[in-house]
C-alpha cells in the first residue's frame, strides 16, 4: 500500500511540474539587459530630423523607452494606454521607431535607395503618431533595426525603463495592459525618482 | 545480468541517437564566393535560436529577425570576428535563450541532468523489480514439503473418493 503513495506522489509531483512548465509564457524571454547599462546609439529624431539623440542625452532622468512601429498591430492596442501615461505621469517617453519601412511587409526594400526609405519612413511615422495621437517625448528612428539589435527587441512592442543613471531597470515585452502599468511600471518609476 | 546490460544499451542507444537536421537556409548569394565564411555562417546559424519562431534556429528560420541576425552575423564573420565573440554578440543582447544548446549551468542543471537521473531512477526500479520477481517464482517452485504433500494427498482424495 505504502508503494502506491510513493507512485501517487511521484506522479503528483511530475503533473506540478508541467502545469508550472505549462503555465510560464514562453514570449517572457528574461532579458540580460536588466542591469545594464541602456546600449548607446545616435539616431536622427523625427520631430527634428536634423538633430540626433542619445541615451547619455536622458543622463540624469528616469525615462522610458517604448519600442514602436506603425505596421505593429499591437502597438495600436496598446497605444491609448501611453496616451493616458503621457498625460499623467511626469515621466519623459522615449520611442524607438523600429524598421518602420523595412518591417512592413509590404515593402521590398532592397530595391528602394536609402534616403528613399528614410524618407518614407518619417513620413509613415508622422502620419500615424497624427492619426492616433503622440504620447511620445520625442521618438527616435531606428530605419534598418540595428539598434533594435543592441536592444535585444525580438517581438515590437516592448519597453524599457531606463534609471537616472543609465541602468535598465525592467524590460516588458508585448503590450503594456493598464495593470501592467499600474502594478508594475509606476511603482517603479516612482522608486526610481525618489 | 546480460539482460540489464542490453536494456542499458538500448536506452542509450535512443537517448544519444544522433538527430540529423535538415538545415535549409536561404543561401544568399553575397558570400556564395567565399565557401568557408558561407559555412562558417551556417554552422553559427544552426547554434542560434530565432527569437519571434522559438523552436527553430535562425538557420531554419525566414523570419525577419532571423534575417536580420544572420546579416548581423555575416558581417561580424567579414569582420574577423572569431565564433566565440559572435556568440557572446548574440548572448549579451539575447540572453542564454538565444543559444539553441543551452550552457550548463546551475540554472540548467534540472534539464541537463534531469533526463539521466529519471533514467537511472527507472533502471534501479526495474531492477529492484526484477529482482524481487525472481526471488518470488524461485520460492514458488520450491517442492511441497512432507506434511503438505500429505494434506494434498488427503484433500483430493476427499474430492475424488474412489
Amino acid at each position: 500500500m505504502n508503494r502506491y503513495y510513493w507512485i501517487l506522489g511521484a506522479f503528483a509531483a511530475l503533473v506540478a511540474l508541467l502545469a508550472i512548465g505549462l503555465n510560464l509564457n514562453p514570449r517572457d524571454v528574461p532579458s540580460p539587459l536588466v542591469g545594464k547599462p541602456a546600449p548607446a546609439f545616435n539616431l536622427n529624431v523625427l520631430e527634428t530630423p536634423e538633430k540626433m539623440i542619445g541615451p547619455k542625452d536622458m543622463q540624469g532622468k528616469v525615462w522610458l523607452f517604448n519600442v514602436w512601429s506603425s505596421w505593429c498591430v499591437s502597438c495600436r492596442a496598446e497605444h491609448p494606454v501611453l496616451v493616458e501615461f503621457s498625460k499623467k505621469a511626469n515621466v519623459p517617453l522615449i520611442g524607438l521607431n523600429y524598421k518602420e519601412v523595412r518591417g512592413d511587409g509590404n515593402f521590398d526594400v532592397s530595391k528602394m535607395p536609402a534616403d528613399e526609405e528614410k524618407k518614407l519612413a518619417f513620413q509613415r511615422a508622422n502620419q500615424w503618431l497624427a492619426q492616433h495621437g503622440n504620447p511620445y517625448t520625442l521618438t527616435v528612428m531606428d530605419i534598418d533595426g540595428r539598434v533594435g539589435i543592441d536592444y535585444g527587441v525580438y517581438g515590437v512592442p516592448e519597453t524599457y525603463v531606463v534609471d537616472k543613471t543609465g541602468i535598465i531597470r525592467m524590460k516588458h515585452t508585448g503590450p503594456i495592459s493598464p495593470d501592467v502599468l499600474a502594478q508594475k511600471i509606476m511603482p517603479l518609476l516612482a522608486e526610481l525618482n525618489k | 545480468m546480460t539482460r540489464y546490460i542490453l536494456i542499458a544499451l538500448f536506452i542509450f542507444g535512443a537517448f544519444f541517437r544522433s538527430t540529423v537536421t535538415f538545415a535549409d537556409a536561404a543561401t544568399e548569394a553575397a558570400m556564395a564566393a567565399d565557401p568557408v565564411a558561407e559555412k562558417r555562417l551556417q554552422k553559427l546559424s544552426e547554434e542560434l535560436r530565432c527569437l519571434v519562431c522559438q523552436n527553430q534556429t535562425i538557420a531554419d528560420s525566414n523570419a525577419e529577425l532571423a534575417q536580420d541576425l544572420r546579416r548581423e552575423v555575416r558581417t561580424m564573420i567579414k569582420d574577423g570576428k572569431s565564433d566565440k565573440e559572435i556568440v557572446d554578440f548574440m548572448v549579451t543582447r539575447y540572453g542564454d535563450f538565444v543559444l539553441y544548446r543551452p550552457p550548463v549551468k546551475g540554472i540548467t542543471l534540472l534539464l541537463w541532468g534531469g533526463p539521466i537521473a529519471l533514467m537511472l531512477l527507472g533502471l534501479f526500479l526495474l531492477q529492484r523489480y526484477l529482482r524481487s520477481r525472481a526471488t518470488r517464482i524461485n520460492a514458488e517452485e520450491q517442492p511441497l514439503s512432507a506434511a503438505d504433500a500429505s494434506r494434498a494427498d488427503a484433500l483430493l482424495k476427499e474430492l475424488d473418493p474412489k
